[in-house]
């Protein structure tokens, strides 16, 4: 992004006809980014090469800790067998149904309970209890449940992310200023136009960050669900890579998932500031 | 003919802690085209009042007549403005101003006309696409009453509507607003902590007593200006001396 800006801020200063001083800031603050971004990538080169030469080098045993050359020897190979992209998307998609369904569904449920102070109170211990079970532990429940499929590990995921998901968005919905809902129903307003005019637009914010907080959890949710099912997956790969001792195969499954989440997170992120463009949060 | 009659309302509200006495007994009606003020000590049930008219609450004992007809739950007759402007930061101001009618389901050609017109003259139809927050303090406060003003009301409560603003905006808006409701020949009730601003716009002024609001007395406002708008009454001979009797009856002892 800020190559961008680095070719941008010199001209507008000349076009501007910006001080001195402040094009003297401009440089320092552009110096400043430059340098931070070259220590990351070079931090990141010196360790692969680190990596790369104690392992031929015998220090360290790369049948152990694999090595870069060999990461990228896997990658290739697993391209050749016609599997990367089979493994990669069955993975990929997974989380995505995850954590769209996680979102979806707590919301959906959020609603039920603001609507309903009944069931909320009624739901109220069993959300705190759900809560703070680790949702990891039902893991062998779902198999034994569902079969091992692709929807014990959905169902995993949600386990993961959904409870986070309708306390996060009821509170959201319960944070919403009584005046605007009161506004609402001056109108004469029933308690869906509530529903529909202000909880759910104010709340899209509160949604949206639900989301984010989701796809993190989809991921654990979905590695931990193909640990256990393993048929086919990046979780699969790493555990069978482990089990048969290739550690080479472990190593590549890993340093592609973090690549995988990475990207996903960001997609995320340019989604809500793509929608949440006119909602900030200051209501 | 009488837009509003109160007739002996009460108010109580139960909470597990105990019953809060509102409001007891208050009686007064609002003829058509007046514009009343009401003032009291803070909590004494003036926003209580005003929920009770509109319908959106109902009182524990006693009866609201809006031109005749009994009050059971809120009505197409009654605009109400709040503290707070609360437009929506998601929607833009033209979508702001058809909050009410999309909720009444009565977003007609004519009535999308009445918001153009409203608009134009109250100088905000050139931003009618900007966001709230793209604002002052004084327009967006009446963004509040075109989308109050384009439901049609004939009564308008306005419950502190004008705190928020700052003291010159406040001013301006006083008489924007003042105008408009003289204008458009409507009945209002204006709820107010600030004595000044209840004398140069009320035709009458009912002063409220603290907890458990009662009606104490009613000032008749007459004010010898010429050019009747809030700003210039404030320069009337007479309010000052209403200002004193009122500021004695709110009897707040500081
Ligand atoms: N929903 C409620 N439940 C219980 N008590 C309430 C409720 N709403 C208001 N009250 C109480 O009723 C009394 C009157 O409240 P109200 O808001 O009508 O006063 P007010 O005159 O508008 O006050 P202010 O000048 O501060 O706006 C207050 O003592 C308040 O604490
Ligand atoms: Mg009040």
């Amino acid at each position: 992004m800020f190559e961008d800006e680095e070719e941008n801020i010199p001209a507008i200063s000349q076009a501007l006809n910006i001080s001195l001083e402040r094009q003297e800031y401009l440089r320092r603050e552009r110096f400043g980014k430059i340098s931070v971004r070259m220590t990351q990538i070079l931090l990141l080169v010196l360790a692969l090469v680190l990596w790369e030469i104690m392992a031929d080098a015998k220090i360290i045993d790369p049948f152990i800790t694999s090595q870069p050359s060999r990461i990228v020897k896997t990658i290739v190979q697993l391209y050749k067998e016609g599997v990367l992209f089979y493994h990669i998307g069955i993975t990929c998609l997974e989380t995505i149904v995850g954590f769209t369904l996680g979102t979806l569904l707590g919301t959906f449920l959020a609603v039920i309970l603001w609507w309903s102070k009944f069931i909320s109170k009624v739901a109220e211990p069993y959300l705190v209890i759900l809560n703070s079970l680790p949702k990891i532990a039902l893991g062998p429940v779902f198999l034994v449940w569902i079969g091992a499929g692709p929807a014990s590990i959905i169902v995993m995921t949600l386990a993961i992310s959904l409870i986070v998901t309708i306390l996060e968005v009821l509170n959201g919905f319960w944070g919403i200023d009584q005046e605007k809902i009161k506004l609402v129903q001056t109108f004469g307003g029933n308690k869906f136009q509530v529903l529909t005019k202000v909880v759910l637009p104010a709340s899209f914010p509160t949604i949206i960050n639900a989301l984010k907080i989701n796809v993190g959890l989809s991921w654990v949710g979905v590695i931990v669900g193909e640990f256990l099912v393993s048929k086919a997956g990046l979780g699969y790969l790493i555990i069978y890579g482990g089990q048969v001792f290739k550690l080479d195969l472990v190593m590549t499954s890993v340093i592609i998932l973090g690549v995988a989440a990475a990207i996903m997170y960001q997609g995320v992120v340019y989604l809500e500031r793509l929608l949440v463009k006119n909602n900030d949060l200051k209501y | 003919m009488k837009a509003v009659e109160v007739h002996n309302i009460s108010m109580k509200y139960q909470s597990l802690n105990g019953e809060i006495t509102a409001l007891k007994d208050i009686g007064f009606s609002v003829q058509d085209g007046e514009f009343v003020s009401i003032v009291g000590p803070s909590g004494c049930g003036k926003s209580t009042l005003l929920s009770i008219i509109s319908g959106l609450l109902s009182p524990s004992s006693g009866t609201v007549w809006l031109s005749g007809e009994k009050v059971t739950g809120t009505s197409g007759k009654i605009g109400y403005m709040l503290q707070k402007d609360h437009l929506f930061n998601w929607r833009t101001i033209w979508q702001n101003v058809m909050l009410g009618l999309e909720i009444r389901k009565a977003v007609t050609q004519e009535a999308k006309e009445r918001a153009r017109i409203l608009l134009k003259t109250y100088g905000l139809y050139e931003f009618k696409n900007r966001y709230p927050d793209q604002l002052s303090g004084g327009m967006r406060q009446r963004a509040a009453l075109i989308r109050t003003l384009v439901t049609d009301p004939q009564i308008l409560l306005l419950d502190e509507a004008f705190s928020a603003l700052d003291y010159q905006t406040r001013l301006a808006v006083n008489d924007d607003i003042y105008s408009i409701i003289k204008k458009e020949n409507r009945t209002a009730i204006l709820v107010t902590h600030d004595i000044s601003e209840s004398i140069s716009m009320a035709d009458r002024i009912i002063v409220l007593s603290k907890r458990p609001g009662m009606v104490k007395n009613i000032h008749e406002i007459k004010l010898s200006c010429s050019n009747r708008t809030p700003l210039n009454c404030r320069e009337a001979p007479e309010f000052r001396h209403y200002f004193q009797e009122i500021w004695k009856e709110l009897d707040v002892h500081v």
